[in-house]
């Protein structure tokens, strides 16, 4: 009996230890894939017009993308969203994330406008209810507003070809 | 005098307006059991990053509208999944972790018995 002790107590650490180091400690919000977005009200960055759900009703798929001027990565992966505005199927709405609006309108100036509506979140409260921890991220829906994608860290070229593909 | 009373009026405002800022005791308990997510082992409580700043934005917007602290940590588990609070609800996948250390001292409790009751059995003899 002891010796069956000494042998199952290594055995179950060791099995402890698999379980443990092969379960993934990295945080994501990929878990949010598949579920329905909430019902959200953005104030426009350029009027007073609020933008809701019942505007992304209308596209077949809606990326939405968080932004600011300030955030590097965001001008890397501007070209994939000028990419993507041309994409029949697909409409952006583009949410300016704690940042100036003088600065972001700057911004698009430079760069061109790759979105078909624009809100700003100021204070980063609104981008809580989408899972947003950082800039930039992107969240693909469909018009049923089911996440099917997102995208955390600036989109790029593999990025754009899987959307390209989802929304053919 | 004037300029005097006028900097003390300032003063006081602005002590006024700090004092504002300052988080209740409820808060700061949740602040605590929430982690910080794009920081190296920091609570929110712990973090003026922009991520806590939200986070405790966020909360006290949710205290406002009478929302319970349960309602609070399930609105940011459904958003950041499980990572964002540093006491996980009991799963399948860590039940083991919540009662293993109740077995152990169960089990240890037996196995000290045990002995306990073998060796008054070896001294009566």
């Amino acid at each position: 009996m002891k010796k069956i002790i000494y042998y199952i107590f290594p055995v179950f650490v060791l099995f402890i230890f698999f379980l443990s180091l092969n379960k993934e400690n990295q945080y994501d919000t990929k878990a949010l894939v598949g579920k329905k977005i909430i019902n959200f009200e953005i104030n426009s960055l350029k009027n007073k017009h609020k933008i809701t759900n019942n505007d992304l009703i209308k596209n077949n798929y809606t990326l939405i993308n968080f932004w600011a001027s300030w955030c590097g990565p965001c001008r890397k992966e501007h070209k994939y969203l000028l990419m993507l505005k041309n994409k029949n199927n697909l409409k952006i709405l583009g949410i300016n994330f704690k940042d100036n609006k003088k600065n972001a309108e700057k911004f698009l100036n430079n760069l061109k406008n790759p979105y078909t509506y624009l809100g700003t979140d100021p204070d980063g409260k609104v981008s809580v209810n989408f899972g947003i921890y950082g800039i930039p991220e992107s969240i693909l829906v469909n018009k049923e507003q089911l996440v099917l994608k997102k995208y955390i860290g600036p989109l790029n070229q593999k990025d754009y070809r899987e959307i390209s593909k989802i929304i053919k | 005098m004037k300029k005097k009373f006028l900097t003390s009026i300032f003063f006081l405002l602005y002590t006024f307006h700090l004092a504002s800022d300052e988080f209740t005791n409820q808060e700061i308990e949740i602040f605590k059991n929430l982690r910080c997510l794009i920081c190296q082992g920091q609570s929110v409580a712990d973090s003026n990053s922009d991520f806590a700043q939200t986070i405790k934005l966020v909360v006290r917007d949710q205290l406002s509208e009478d929302k319970s602290e349960k309602e609070i940590y399930n609105f940011l588990i459904s958003k950041y999944g499980e990572w964002i609070v540093y006491k996980p609800k009991v799963n399948k996948k860590n039940f083991l972790l919540w009662f293993l250390p109740y077995l152990i001292l169960g089990l240890g409790g037996v196995i000290i018995f045990s002995i306990v009751k073998k060796r008054g059995k070896i001294r009566t003899y």
